[in-house]
Protein backbone atom coordinates (compact mmCIF):
# COMPACT_ATOMS: atom_id res chain seq x y z
CA UNK A 1 0.00 0.00 0.00
CA UNK A 2 1.31 3.43 -0.91
CA UNK A 3 0.64 6.82 0.50
CA UNK A 4 1.53 10.39 -0.18
CA UNK A 5 1.88 13.00 2.54
CA UNK A 6 1.73 16.65 1.58
CA UNK A 7 2.97 19.18 4.12
CA UNK A 8 2.18 22.84 3.53
CA UNK A 9 2.61 26.03 5.51
CA UNK A 10 -0.45 27.27 7.33
CA UNK A 11 -2.20 30.34 6.04
CA UNK A 12 -0.64 33.52 7.29
CA UNK A 13 2.81 31.99 7.82
CA UNK A 14 5.39 33.91 5.82
CA UNK A 15 6.81 31.73 3.03
CA UNK A 16 9.87 33.58 1.71
CA UNK A 17 10.87 30.62 -0.49
CA UNK A 18 7.44 30.56 -2.12
CA UNK A 19 7.66 34.32 -2.64
CA UNK A 20 11.07 33.97 -4.31
CA UNK A 21 9.76 31.23 -6.63
CA UNK A 22 6.70 33.33 -7.40
CA UNK A 23 8.98 36.24 -8.32
CA UNK A 24 11.13 34.01 -10.52
CA UNK A 25 8.06 32.78 -12.43
CA UNK A 26 6.98 36.38 -12.99
CA UNK A 27 10.44 37.26 -14.26
CA UNK A 28 10.20 34.35 -16.72
CA UNK A 29 7.09 35.96 -18.14
CA UNK A 30 4.74 33.24 -16.89
CA UNK A 31 1.61 35.24 -16.30
CA UNK A 32 -1.58 34.35 -14.47
CA UNK A 33 -0.15 33.19 -11.13
CA UNK A 34 -1.71 35.09 -8.26
CA UNK A 35 0.32 33.51 -5.48
CA UNK A 36 2.47 30.48 -4.78
CA UNK A 37 3.33 28.59 -1.58
CA UNK A 38 6.02 25.95 -1.27
CA UNK A 39 5.48 22.67 0.55
CA UNK A 40 6.90 19.16 0.84
CA UNK A 41 5.75 15.79 -0.50
CA UNK A 42 6.64 12.43 1.08
CA UNK A 43 5.98 9.26 -0.92
CA UNK A 44 5.62 6.37 1.48
CA UNK A 45 5.37 2.61 1.06
CA UNK A 46 3.43 0.96 3.85
CA UNK A 47 3.86 -2.55 5.20
CA UNK A 48 0.14 -2.89 5.79
CA UNK A 49 -2.77 -3.28 3.38
CA UNK A 50 -5.32 -2.19 5.94
CA UNK A 51 -6.40 1.40 5.28
CA UNK A 52 -7.34 1.98 8.93
CA UNK A 53 -3.98 0.80 10.19
CA UNK A 54 -2.25 2.83 7.47
CA UNK A 55 -4.14 5.91 8.54
CA UNK A 56 -2.97 5.44 12.12
CA UNK A 57 0.65 5.00 11.07
CA UNK A 58 0.60 8.03 8.79
CA UNK A 59 -1.14 10.26 11.28
CA UNK A 60 1.47 9.35 13.91
CA UNK A 61 4.29 9.97 11.40
CA UNK A 62 2.90 13.39 10.54
CA UNK A 63 2.19 14.46 14.09
CA UNK A 64 5.49 13.21 15.49
CA UNK A 65 7.89 14.23 12.76
CA UNK A 66 6.83 15.02 9.21
CA UNK A 67 4.92 18.22 10.02
CA UNK A 68 5.60 20.87 12.63
CA UNK A 69 2.04 21.73 13.49
CA UNK A 70 3.03 25.14 14.85
CA UNK A 71 3.36 26.34 11.26
CA UNK A 72 2.45 23.44 8.98
CA UNK A 73 -0.63 21.48 7.90
CA UNK A 74 -0.50 17.97 6.53
CA UNK A 75 -2.66 16.01 4.15
CA UNK A 76 -2.44 12.26 3.64
CA UNK A 77 -3.55 10.31 0.59
CA UNK A 78 -3.64 6.51 0.83
CA UNK A 79 -3.68 4.47 -2.35
CA UNK A 80 -5.07 0.98 -1.86
CA UNK A 81 -4.73 -0.14 -5.50
CA UNK A 82 -1.88 0.85 -7.69
CA UNK A 83 0.05 -0.18 -10.73
CA UNK A 84 3.43 -1.54 -9.68
CA UNK A 85 6.42 0.72 -9.96
CA UNK A 86 4.77 4.03 -9.41
CA UNK A 87 1.94 5.95 -7.94
CA UNK A 88 -1.50 4.86 -9.13
CA UNK A 89 -3.39 5.79 -12.21
CA UNK A 90 -6.23 8.12 -11.46
CA UNK A 91 -8.75 5.44 -12.55
CA UNK A 92 -7.93 2.71 -10.03
CA UNK A 93 -7.02 4.98 -7.18
CA UNK A 94 -8.94 4.67 -4.00
CA UNK A 95 -8.07 7.67 -1.98
CA UNK A 96 -8.55 8.61 1.60
CA UNK A 97 -7.78 11.96 2.99
CA UNK A 98 -6.60 12.68 6.48
CA UNK A 99 -6.11 16.31 7.06
CA UNK A 100 -4.29 17.65 10.04
CA UNK A 101 -4.44 21.24 11.12
CA UNK B 1 28.34 23.16 38.41
CA UNK B 2 28.36 20.15 36.10
CA UNK B 3 27.51 20.69 32.47
CA UNK B 4 26.66 18.24 29.69
CA UNK B 5 27.36 19.39 26.12
CA UNK B 6 25.03 17.40 23.87
CA UNK B 7 26.67 16.36 20.63
CA UNK B 8 24.58 15.56 17.54
CA UNK B 9 25.86 14.50 14.13
CA UNK B 10 26.43 17.87 12.46
CA UNK B 11 26.91 19.94 15.63
CA UNK B 12 29.89 22.21 15.04
CA UNK B 13 30.02 24.69 17.93
CA UNK B 14 30.40 22.16 20.71
CA UNK B 15 34.01 23.10 21.41
CA UNK B 16 33.13 26.77 21.67
CA UNK B 17 30.33 25.90 24.10
CA UNK B 18 32.59 23.57 26.05
CA UNK B 19 35.31 26.18 26.37
CA UNK B 20 32.89 28.90 27.54
CA UNK B 21 31.26 26.56 30.04
CA UNK B 22 34.59 25.41 31.41
CA UNK B 23 36.55 28.66 31.43
CA UNK B 24 33.86 31.17 32.31
CA UNK B 25 31.07 29.19 33.97
CA UNK B 26 33.66 27.23 35.97
CA UNK B 27 31.72 24.10 35.18
CA UNK B 28 32.98 20.59 34.68
CA UNK B 29 31.84 19.80 31.15
CA UNK B 30 31.34 16.42 29.59
CA UNK B 31 30.31 15.71 26.04
CA UNK B 32 27.23 13.53 25.69
CA UNK B 33 26.51 11.72 22.43
CA UNK B 34 22.98 12.00 21.01
CA UNK B 35 22.39 8.27 21.32
CA UNK B 36 22.73 8.27 25.11
CA UNK B 37 19.63 7.73 27.21
CA UNK B 38 20.76 9.72 30.22
CA UNK B 39 22.84 12.72 31.22
CA UNK B 40 25.84 12.27 33.54
CA UNK B 41 24.63 11.98 37.13
CA UNK B 42 24.32 15.33 38.86
CA UNK B 43 24.29 17.42 35.68
CA UNK B 44 23.13 20.97 36.43
CA UNK B 45 23.24 22.31 32.89
CA UNK B 46 22.64 20.75 29.48
CA UNK B 47 23.96 22.73 26.51
CA UNK B 48 22.71 22.13 22.96
CA UNK B 49 25.39 23.74 20.80
CA UNK B 50 25.12 25.33 17.38
CA UNK B 51 25.70 23.66 14.05
CA UNK B 52 23.70 21.88 11.42
CA UNK B 53 22.48 18.71 13.10
CA UNK B 54 21.49 16.12 10.49
CA UNK B 55 22.30 18.64 7.77
CA UNK B 56 19.14 20.60 8.63
CA UNK B 57 17.20 17.84 6.83
CA UNK B 58 13.40 17.98 6.99
CA UNK B 59 13.40 21.09 9.21
CA UNK B 60 16.24 22.61 11.24
CA UNK B 61 16.58 20.67 14.47
CA UNK B 62 13.67 18.35 13.66
CA UNK B 63 15.58 15.08 13.62
CA UNK B 64 17.92 15.95 16.49
CA UNK B 65 14.85 16.83 18.58
CA UNK B 66 13.77 13.16 18.33
CA UNK B 67 17.17 11.73 19.35
CA UNK B 68 17.24 9.41 22.38
CA UNK B 69 19.20 11.91 24.49
CA UNK B 70 16.40 14.45 24.16
CA UNK B 71 14.18 12.39 26.47
CA UNK B 72 16.92 12.79 29.09
CA UNK B 73 17.14 16.53 28.37
CA UNK B 74 13.36 16.79 28.68
CA UNK B 75 13.41 14.96 32.01
CA UNK B 76 16.28 17.19 33.18
CA UNK B 77 14.25 20.30 32.26
CA UNK B 78 11.16 18.90 34.00
CA UNK B 79 13.20 18.52 37.19
CA UNK B 80 14.11 22.21 36.86
CA UNK B 81 17.60 21.56 35.49
CA UNK B 82 19.12 24.27 33.32
CA UNK B 83 19.07 23.87 29.53
CA UNK B 84 20.80 26.26 27.13
CA UNK B 85 20.18 25.93 23.39
CA UNK B 86 22.30 28.11 21.13
CA UNK B 87 21.46 28.63 17.44
CA UNK B 88 20.79 25.10 16.14
CA UNK B 89 20.32 24.20 19.81
CA UNK B 90 17.46 26.72 19.97
CA UNK B 91 15.96 25.19 16.82
CA UNK B 92 16.19 21.75 18.45
CA UNK B 93 14.51 23.00 21.65
CA UNK B 94 11.49 24.36 19.78
CA UNK B 95 11.22 21.19 17.70
CA UNK B 96 11.43 19.14 20.91
CA UNK B 97 8.58 21.13 22.43
CA UNK B 98 10.74 22.51 25.25
CA UNK B 99 10.16 26.05 24.01
CA UNK B 100 7.18 27.40 22.04
CA UNK B 101 7.19 28.61 18.44
CA UNK B 102 9.45 27.75 15.55
CA UNK B 103 12.44 29.20 13.67
CA UNK B 104 11.76 29.80 10.00
CA UNK B 105 13.96 30.81 7.08
CA UNK B 106 15.37 34.33 7.47
CA UNK B 107 13.00 36.84 5.88
CA UNK B 108 15.67 37.90 3.35
CA UNK B 109 16.43 34.23 2.50
CA UNK B 110 20.13 34.73 3.22
CA UNK B 111 22.44 33.08 5.70
CA UNK B 112 23.53 35.93 7.96
CA UNK B 113 26.93 35.87 9.67
CA UNK B 114 27.86 39.09 11.43
CA UNK B 115 28.04 40.92 14.74
CA UNK B 116 24.68 41.92 16.20
CA UNK B 117 23.52 44.04 19.12
CA UNK B 118 20.96 42.66 21.55
CA UNK B 119 19.11 44.02 24.55
CA UNK B 120 19.11 41.90 27.69
CA UNK B 121 15.42 41.87 28.60
CA UNK B 122 15.78 40.71 32.19
CA UNK B 123 18.67 40.19 34.57
CA UNK B 124 17.06 37.97 37.18
CA UNK B 125 17.47 34.56 35.58
CA UNK B 126 20.20 31.92 35.98
CA UNK B 127 21.51 32.92 32.53
CA UNK B 128 21.58 36.72 32.82
CA UNK B 129 22.15 37.73 36.46
CA UNK B 130 25.56 39.19 35.62
CA UNK B 131 24.07 41.51 33.02
CA UNK B 132 21.99 44.60 33.75
CA UNK B 133 18.36 44.76 32.68
CA UNK B 134 18.24 46.63 29.37
CA UNK B 135 21.98 46.26 28.79
CA UNK B 136 23.03 46.31 25.15
CA UNK B 137 25.48 43.57 24.24
CA UNK B 138 27.26 42.83 20.99
CA UNK B 139 27.59 39.19 19.99
CA UNK B 140 27.84 37.13 16.82
CA UNK B 141 24.97 35.69 14.82
CA UNK B 142 25.38 33.03 12.13
CA UNK B 143 22.18 31.44 10.88
CA UNK B 144 19.92 30.90 7.91
CA UNK B 145 16.82 30.01 9.92
CA UNK B 146 16.47 32.40 12.82
CA UNK B 147 13.13 33.97 12.03
CA UNK B 148 11.14 33.35 15.21
CA UNK B 149 7.48 32.67 14.50
CA UNK B 150 4.60 31.69 16.76
CA UNK B 151 0.85 32.27 16.66
CA UNK B 152 -0.47 35.52 18.13
CA UNK B 153 -1.75 33.80 21.25
CA UNK B 154 1.65 32.22 22.00
CA UNK B 155 3.47 35.51 21.40
CA UNK B 156 1.04 37.29 23.74
CA UNK B 157 1.64 34.65 26.42
CA UNK B 158 5.44 34.69 26.05
CA UNK B 159 5.49 38.49 26.15
CA UNK B 160 2.97 38.64 28.99
CA UNK B 161 5.03 36.26 31.11
CA UNK B 162 8.23 38.22 30.42
CA UNK B 163 9.83 35.25 28.73
CA UNK B 164 11.69 37.14 26.00
CA UNK B 165 15.37 36.84 26.93
CA UNK B 166 17.03 38.97 24.23
CA UNK B 167 15.86 41.21 21.39
CA UNK B 168 17.74 42.34 18.31
CA UNK B 169 18.55 46.06 18.37
CA UNK B 170 21.00 48.59 16.97
CA UNK B 171 24.10 49.89 18.79
CA UNK B 172 21.98 52.35 20.79
CA UNK B 173 19.29 49.88 21.65
CA UNK B 174 16.95 51.16 18.93
CA UNK B 175 14.46 48.73 17.46
CA UNK B 176 13.28 50.34 14.25
CA UNK B 177 13.08 47.22 12.10
CA UNK B 178 16.46 47.65 10.39
CA UNK B 179 18.21 46.15 13.41
CA UNK B 180 16.22 42.92 13.08
CA UNK B 181 18.38 40.63 10.94
CA UNK B 182 15.93 37.84 10.20
CA UNK B 183 12.33 39.00 10.53
CA UNK B 184 11.66 37.55 13.99
CA UNK B 185 8.37 38.59 15.58
CA UNK B 186 8.93 41.47 18.06
CA UNK B 187 12.70 41.29 17.36
CA UNK B 188 12.88 38.15 19.50
CA UNK B 189 16.41 36.68 19.62
CA UNK B 190 15.89 34.31 22.55
CA UNK B 191 13.17 33.05 24.88
CA UNK B 192 12.80 31.28 28.21
CA UNK B 193 10.60 28.41 29.26
CA UNK B 194 7.78 29.02 31.74
CA UNK B 195 10.08 28.35 34.70
CA UNK B 196 13.04 30.24 33.19
CA UNK B 197 15.29 27.19 33.45
CA UNK B 198 15.38 26.63 29.66
CA UNK B 199 16.84 29.31 27.40
CA UNK B 200 17.03 29.17 23.61
CA UNK B 201 18.71 31.90 21.57
CA UNK B 202 19.98 32.33 18.02
CA UNK B 203 23.08 34.48 18.79
CA UNK B 204 26.37 33.00 19.96
CA UNK B 205 27.45 34.37 23.37
CA UNK B 206 29.87 31.44 23.69
CA UNK B 207 31.98 32.92 20.90
CA UNK B 208 32.41 36.28 22.64
CA UNK B 209 34.35 35.37 25.75
CA UNK B 210 37.87 36.38 24.70
CA UNK B 211 39.05 39.87 23.65
CA UNK B 212 41.28 38.17 21.11
CA UNK B 213 38.27 37.30 18.97
CA UNK B 214 36.50 40.62 19.06
CA UNK B 215 34.64 41.02 22.33
CA UNK B 216 33.66 39.63 25.67
CA UNK B 217 29.97 40.50 25.82
CA UNK B 218 29.07 36.82 25.89
CA UNK B 219 30.92 36.25 29.15
CA UNK B 220 28.04 37.60 31.21
CA UNK B 221 25.90 34.59 30.41
CA UNK B 222 28.49 32.09 31.57
CA UNK B 223 29.40 34.20 34.62
CA UNK B 224 25.72 34.23 35.49
CA UNK B 225 25.67 30.45 35.26
CA UNK B 226 28.77 30.28 37.47
CA UNK B 227 27.09 32.49 40.05
CA UNK B 228 23.82 30.55 40.02
CA UNK B 229 23.23 28.70 43.26
CA UNK B 230 20.15 26.66 42.61
CA UNK B 231 19.27 24.12 45.22
CA UNK B 232 16.39 21.66 45.37
CA UNK B 233 12.95 23.25 45.59
CA UNK B 234 14.30 26.74 46.10
CA UNK B 235 12.45 29.74 44.75
CA UNK B 236 11.32 30.49 41.23
CA UNK B 237 14.61 29.53 39.66
CA UNK B 238 15.46 26.65 41.95
CA UNK B 239 16.01 23.26 40.43
CA UNK B 240 16.46 19.70 41.54
CA UNK B 241 19.36 17.43 40.88
CA UNK B 242 18.92 14.09 39.19
CA UNK B 243 17.54 11.59 41.64
CA UNK B 244 18.81 8.52 39.81
CA UNK B 245 22.54 8.78 39.13
CA UNK B 246 23.86 6.20 36.73
CA UNK B 247 27.59 5.58 36.67
CA UNK B 248 27.97 3.72 33.39
CA UNK B 249 26.98 6.45 30.91
CA UNK B 250 28.99 8.94 32.93
CA UNK B 251 32.17 6.91 32.45
CA UNK B 252 31.43 6.63 28.74
CA UNK B 253 30.96 10.35 28.48
CA UNK B 254 34.19 11.06 30.29
CA UNK B 255 36.01 8.92 27.80
CA UNK B 256 34.41 10.77 24.92
CA UNK B 257 35.26 14.09 26.54
CA UNK B 258 38.94 13.13 26.62
CA UNK B 259 39.42 14.35 23.06
CA UNK B 260 38.61 17.86 24.25
CA UNK B 261 41.37 17.85 26.80
CA UNK B 262 43.47 20.41 25.00
CA UNK B 263 40.98 23.02 26.22
CA UNK B 264 41.60 21.99 29.79
CA UNK B 265 45.17 23.32 29.74
CA UNK B 266 44.45 26.70 31.33
CA UNK B 267 41.34 25.75 33.26
CA UNK B 268 42.89 27.31 36.36
CA UNK B 269 42.87 30.81 34.85
CA UNK B 270 40.96 33.20 37.07
CA UNK B 271 37.67 34.59 35.90
CA UNK B 272 37.45 38.28 35.29
CA UNK B 273 34.19 40.16 35.73
CA UNK B 274 32.60 41.76 32.68
CA UNK B 275 32.72 45.56 32.80
CA UNK B 276 29.24 47.06 33.13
Amino acid sequence: MKARVVVTLKDGILDPQGKAIEGALKSLGIAGIDSLRQGKIFEIELATNDPTAAEGVLRAACEKLLANQVVENFQVEIFSNFASGGLPEQANMSEENITGT
Amino acid sequence: MKAAIILFPGSNRERDALRAVEKIANAKPSVVWHGEHSLPAGSDLAVLPGGFSYGDYLRCGAIAARAPVMDAVRAHARRGGLVLGICNGFQILVEAGLLPGVLMRNANLRFICRMQHLTVERADTPFTSNYAKGQIIKVAIAHGEGNYVADAETIARVEGEGRVAFRYCDARGGRNGDANPNGSVNDIAGIYSERFNVLGLMPHPENLIDPLVGGIDGRGMFESLAAFKGTPDQGTFGYRRSATPSAAPFMLNRRRAACFNFFHADASATRRPTPG
